[in-house]
C-alpha cells in the first residue's frame, strides 16, 4: 500500500473535501428559498471518496456517476459555476438546463455524464473503457456506484464484461449503508462484503475507510497505477455515511429509519474535520491557513451561486431541440 | 448492381461500414459463431480481427450500455440481437439512456448507436420469439426506427444507421433474410425518414412496412390485374415518419389502408389513421382502415397461426370493400404453394 501522501497533496485533499461540503451545505442553505426546482442528492459526510479522486486522476481520465454526482463531478474537475447553474435550471448550466442536479457532464474535465437510474452509468462506463482499449491509450474509466447499484443485474453484466475483457475500470463503491430509506440489512445478507462479490466475478479489489481521504487516496493511487499498468478491473469498497436526508436538504434522523446514535457515531469521523485536524497536528497546515483556504473557497462558491442565479433561463423554446444530434 | 439476398446486404453493408471507418465495432450473440447470425455477420471477425467483430456474454442490457460507452468514446457500435425478445431486457439502456443523452446533456454528445433487433414469426416461435414492437420504439422520442422490406433498402439503410450520430433502431424481419433483391454495389445509402412508393396509382393508398410490404407487393399486383391501381407506400423508416409522402398520396387516392406487422392496439398504423385524419380530414373519401397483429401473442402451434397474421388476400378484401367492388381474392391465397407458417420452401427452421 501507498505510503501517505507528502503535505502538498495533503494539502490538496483538504482543500478538495472542503469545498466539495461548502458547495453541498450551500445547496442544502438555499434551497428552500425555492429557485433550485430539481431534486438533489448532497454528498455530505462522502467527501473523502470524491477529494481522492480529484488529486489522483488525470484529466483525461473518464468519469460517469449516478443520482448523488455533485461530489464526483467537483472532485473530477467539473466546473463548478455550471453545475449550480444547472441546478438552478439556468442557460449557462451545465446541461442547458435540461438534466439539472442528477444529469451533471462536463466533458472537457473528463466528467462524462451522471443519471439518474441506480446503475445506469456503470456499463457506460465499462463501455468507455472499451473505447480506451481499442484505441490503445492509457486512460482510466472511473464508475462511481453506490452500495444499492451491487444490487442492479447491470452491475454483474457489466463487471462480468470488464474482467473478461481486461478493461481499465475503477470502480468506486461509496457504501453508505442506506439505499434511500432502507439499510443494506434488508438487501444483502448478513456478513457479506462487497469487495468479495466484485472479487469472485473477477476484479481485483481492495476495501477501506471511505471518510480517511488518505486511506481512500492511498488505496486509490495503487489501484491506478496497475490499472495503468494493465491490471484490468479494480473495485474499491469504501465504507462512509451520508449525513443528510437521501434527497433534498435536511437532516432526517428524526424519521426513524436510522438512529441519531448511528448518525453521531459517524459524524465524530467527519471526513473534513478528521483530515484537517490531522494536518495541523503534524504542521501541515496551520489555522492561519485554514482561515485563508476557507475564505477563498467561500468567495468561490458565492461567485459560482451568484453567477447562477444572474443567469438567464434557457429560451422556452430550447425544450424541444437537442433530440437528435445532426441535420 | 448485384442481386443479393436480404441476409447478404445486411452482410455486405457491416462489410462496408467496417471497411471505410476504424470506428465501427460490430457485436452480439453468435456474432463470431458458426451461423454467423443468419449468414449477416459472417466472415466479418476473419476480416477484421476480433477487436471489432466481437461475441458478447449474455449480458443484454449491460452490452447495450456498454454500447453506449463506446459510442460516447468515439466508436460506432453495431449490436445485434438474434430475436427483438431479447433485446427487452436492454429497454432501460435503450430509453433512459442512448435515446434520452444528447437532449438531457443539452446537446452536449451523441450516442451513434444502431441496434439491429431481428423479428421472428411462423414456425412455432410462438409468444417470445415473434414480437414486432415498432411502436414502442418509435414512441421513445431520441430513437431513430427502421425497417426494411427490400435487399436494397435492407443494405443502404443499414449504413444510414451506422454512420448516423443518433441510435437507431433497425428491425429486421427473419422471413425477409432470404428475399433477394437488387442491392448496388459499394456505400450507397438510403436516407432515414423517406418513405418510397413502391407501386403508382390513384384508387387508394397503401402504407406498409417489412413483410407486410411483400404481402402488399403480391396483393397491389392482383389487384391492378382486377383494374384497381393502388398506390403503395414502403415506410422504411418508423421514425422519423415520411409524413409528407403519405398525406400527398392520400390527398391524391382519397383512401388510406394500413398494414402493420405488429399488434392492432397502439400500433404505427394507429398513429398513421390518425395523424392523416387530423391533417387530411377532408381529403378522406371513405374511412381509413388498419390491417394489422390481433391483440394476442402469437401462438406456437401451426394449428393456432394459419389465420394469425394478415396476408395478401386480406389485404385485397379489405380494398375491396374500402372501394366497394366485388373482388375475389381466393385465386390469390391459391398461389402460395408453401405452408402458412413459412415465409418460403427455404426455411426449415429452427428459428
Amino acid at each position: 500500500m501507498s505510503a501517505r501522501p507528502d503535505a502538498g497533496v495533503s494539502r490538496d485533499l483538504l482543500y478538495h473535501l472542503k469545498r466539495i461540503r461548502r458547495v453541498e451545505l450551500e445547496i442544502a442553505r438555499r434551497y428552500p428559498e425555492g429557485a433550485m426546482r430539481c431534486p438533489v442528492h448532497l454528498s455530505v459526510g462522502q467527501e473523502a471518496v470524491a477529494a481522492a479522486v480529484a488529486v489522483t486522476l488525470r484529466r483525461e481520465d473518464l468519469a460517469v456517476s449516478g443520482h448523488r454526482a455533485h461530489a464526483h463531478y467537483l472532485g473530477k474537475g467539473g466546473d463548478l459555476t455550471a453545475m449550480i447553474a444547472e441546478i438552478y435550471g439556468k442557460a449557462t448550466g451545465c446541461s442547458g438546463g435540461k438534466g439539472g442536479s442528477m444529469h451533471l457532464i462536463d466533458e472537457a474535465a473528463g466528467f462524462m455524464g451522471s443519471t439518474a437510474i441506480v446503475g445506469g452509468t456503470i456499463p457506460v462506463g465499462v463501455g468507455l473503457a472499451l473505447g480506451m482499449k481499442q484505441t490503445g491509450t492509457d486512460q482510466i474509466s472511473c464508475i462511481f456506484l453506490g452500495d444499492g447499484a451491487i444490487e442492479a443485474g447491470v452491475f454483474y453484466e457489466s463487471l462480468n464484461f470488464a474482467v473478461l475483457k481486461r478493461l481499465p475500470v475503477l470502480f468506486v463503491c461509496e457504501n453508505n449503508l442506506y439505499s434511500v430509506y432502507t439499510p443494506l440489512a434488508k438487501r444483502q445478507p448478513a456478513g457479506r462484503c462487497i469487495a468479495d462479490v466484485a472479487a469472485a466475478i473477477g476484479a481485483r479489489t481492495a476495501s477501506g475507510d471511505g471518510n480517511d481521504v488518505e486511506q481512500v487516496w492511498s488505496l486509490m493511487t495503487d489501484a491506478v497505477a496497475a490499472l495503468r499498468a494493465g491490471s484490468g478491473p479494480w473495485f474499491l469498497e469504501l465504507a462512509t455515511y451520508r449525513w443528510l436526508e437521501h434527497c433534498g436538504p435536511f437532516y432526517d434522523n428524526d424519521i426513524g429509519y436510522r438512529s441519531e446514535a448511528e448518525f453521531r457515531a459517524w459524524q465524530a469521523r467527519d471526513p473534513v474535520a478528521c483530515h484537517q485536524a490531522r494536518l495541523i497536528e503534524r504542521g501541515v497546515i496551520d489555522a492561519a491557513m485554514v482561515a485563508r483556504l476557507d475564505a477563498d473557497i467561500d468567495g468561490e462558491v458565492a461567485q459560482a451561486f451568484a453567477a447562477a442565479e444572474a443567469a438567464p433561463f434557457p429560451e422556452p423554446g430550447a425544450a424541444f431541440t437537442d433530440l437528435y444530434a445532426g441535420p | 448492381m448485384a442481386q443479393l439476398t436480404f441476409a447478404a446486404a445486411i452482410n455486405d453493408a457491416l462489410r462496408i461500414a467496417l471497411t471505410i471507418d476504424p470506428r465501427v465495432i460490430c457485436y452480439g450473440l453468435g456474432t463470431d459463431d458458426p451461423k454467423g447470425v443468419f449468414g449477416t455477420t459472417a466472415g466479418l471477425q476473419a476480416q477484421f480481427g476480433a477487436e471489432r467483430v466481437f461475441d458478447m456474454p449474455t449480458a443484454e442490457n449491460a452490452m447495450t450500455g456498454i454500447g453506449v460507452g463506446a459510442a460516447l468514446y468515439g466508436l460506432r457500435p453495431v449490436l445485434t440481437h438474434q430475436r427483438l425478445d431479447f433485446a427487452l431486457l436492454s429497454l432501460d439502456q435503450i430509453v433512459n439512456n442512448a435515446a434520452k443523452w444528447h437532449f438531457m446533456f443539452g446537446g452536449r454528445r451523441a450516442v451513434p448507436l444502431t441496434i439491429r433487433m431481428i423479428m421472428g414469426r411462423g414456425w412455432g416461435q410462438g409468444p417470445t420469439h415473434s414480437q414486432n414492437l415498432q411502436a414502442w420504439f418509435a414512441h421513445i422520442p431520441g430513437l431513430k426506427v427502421v425497417m426494411p422490406a427490400t435487399a436494397g433498402d435492407a443494405k443502404g439503410l443499414l449504413l444510414s444507421a451506422i454512420f448516423d450520430d443518433n441510435p437507431v433502431i433497425f428491425l429486421e424481419h427473419r422471413w425477409l433474410h432470404n428475399l433477394k433483391g437488387e442491392v448496388a454495389e459499394g456505400d450507397v445509402r438510403v436516407p432515414l425518414g423517406r418513405a418510397q412508393r413502391l407501386r403508382r396509382g390513384d384508387a387508394i393508398t397503401i402504407v406498409a412496412m417489412s413483410t407486410m410490404t411483400a404481402e402488399a407487393l403480391h396483393a397491389v399486383d392482383f389487384l391492378a390485374d382486377h383494374g384497381v391501381a393502388a398506390d403503395l407506400i414502403d415506410l422504411r423508416s418508423i421514425r422519423p415518419l415520411d409524413w409528407d409522402m403519405i398525406a400527398a398520396s392520400v390527398k391524391r387516392t382519397g383512401r388510406l389502408l394500413v398494414l402493420d406487422t405488429g399488434s392492432l392496439t397502439g400500433s404505427v398504423a394507429g398513429e398513421i389513421v390518425a395523424g392523416i385524419a387530423e391533417r387530411g380530414w377532408n381529403d378522406l373519401q371513405a374511412a381509413p382502415r388498419r390491417l394489422a397483429v390481433p391483440d394476442f401473442p402469437e401462438a406456437t402451434s401451426p394449428a393456432l397461426t394459419r389465420t394469425y397474421h394478415v396476408r395478401a388476400e386480406q389485404i385485397v378484401d379489405a380494398v375491396a370493400a374500402m372501394l366497394q367492388r366485388p373482388i375475389d381474392s381466393a385465386p390469390l391465397a391459391a398461389r402460395r404453394t408453401h405452408p402458412h407458417d413459412v415465409p418460403g420452401a427455404w426455411f426449415t427452421g429452427p428459428f
